[in-house]
């Protein structure tokens, strides 16, 4: 496979360092972001510090890749946020920060490297979304709107941009094991491993290795599509 | 007025992939093998060269060579 420049927003845990870690292993170009312009077991990456609720903060940040790396050809965006509440206890703010972060953040990152995958004709853009955002999910009326909101948006990229070469898809990682995930009760934990068929929590590399094939050469056909990784959890 | 012009078709020439030959008033964008991402495309590069602002619905009816050199340059 040819190397490529990719960027994974919020590459410094989680989902998100389990695909960048992968995607470098397979010899491409691998820069991430985090809030803190920080990360911990980083060998190989380069590390940017965006914060995409900012959109200076996401050009500055896309800059910098693309004066040390190049242009950027593949984006995963993965960066979010939760902020977890039932909805008669949500705010508007608690539902619209998450939002803001999750899918319009989203929408900042893929809307800066489109110009320069469209120059390039070529370009590979995967959306980490969840499947809270196909089925809900209890206390995350903010959470699962703004994965839901990733899947319409993915598509019309995929349209609007297929003529020159770049394809769009999503990813829906259902319980992967994650500090994200170690946030829920163990009683919700547990309710999650009793309903996944594969009868266990997915590992974060579940979610990188798909990542690392639509991100590929082989996957130029694949676009608009959404791909539940989540034991059978989300089937039916 | 020619020196905008060459700025005009330099911006063409880059953005649209084609030859300098090719920018004159009269071509088309279907001619020159443009679709509506080319030209988006092509209006943000001249409202970079030209420091202008172009919004969405001047771009209505803008086919031609001419009426995106017009439409920019009377903004100057």
């Amino acid at each position: 496979m040819s190397d490529r420049v990719v960027l994974v927003t919020g590459g410094n845990r989680g989902i998100g360092h389990a695909i960048a870690t992968r995607l470098a292993a397979a010899g491409h170009q691998v820069a991430i972001t985090s809030r803190s312009g920080k990360a911990d077991d980083a060998d190989g990456l380069l590390v940017v510090k965006a914060d995409v609720t900012d959109p200076d903060s996401v050009d500055a940040a896309v800059s910098e890749v693309e004066a040390k790396l190049g242009n950027v050809e593949v984006l995963v965006s993965n960066a979010g946020i939760t902020k977890d509440g039932l909805i008669l206890r949500m705010s508007d703010d608690e539902f619209t920060a998450v939002v803001d972060a999750n899918l319009t953040g989203s929408f900042r990152v893929a809307k800066r490297v489109s110009k320069g995958m469209m120059r390039g004709r070529w370009g590979r853009m995967i959306f980490i979304s969840s499947i809270s955002g196909l089925g809900g999910q209890p206390g995350q009326a903010n959470y699962s709107a703004s994965k839901a909101g990733l899947i319409g948006m993915a598509r019309t990229f995929a349209k609007e941009f297929s003529s020159r070469g770049i394809t769009a898809n999503v990813v829906c990682p259902g319980p992967i094991v994650t500090d994200m995930l170690m946030e829920l009760s163990d009683e919700q934990r547990a309710a999650f491993e009793r309903a996944v068929p594969i009868g266990r929590l997915g590992q974060p590399d579940e979610i990188a290795a798909a990542v690392e094939f639509l991100a590929s050469e082989s996957a130029g056909y694949i676009t608009g599509t959404v791909l539940p990784i989540d034991g059978g959890l989300s089937m039916g | 007025m020619s020196d905008n012009f060459d700025r005009f078709k330099k911006c063409a020439v880059d953005v649209l992939s084609v030859d300098e030959a090719q920018v004159v008033p009269d071509a088309t964008f279907e001619s020159l093998d443009a679709d509506s991402l080319d030209l988006v495309e092509l209006v943000m590069a001249l409202e970079e060269e030209f420091d202008v602002n172009v919004e969405e619905e001047e771009l209505e009816g803008v086919n031609t060579i001419q009426a995106a050199f017009d439409l920019v340059t009377s903004k100057l």
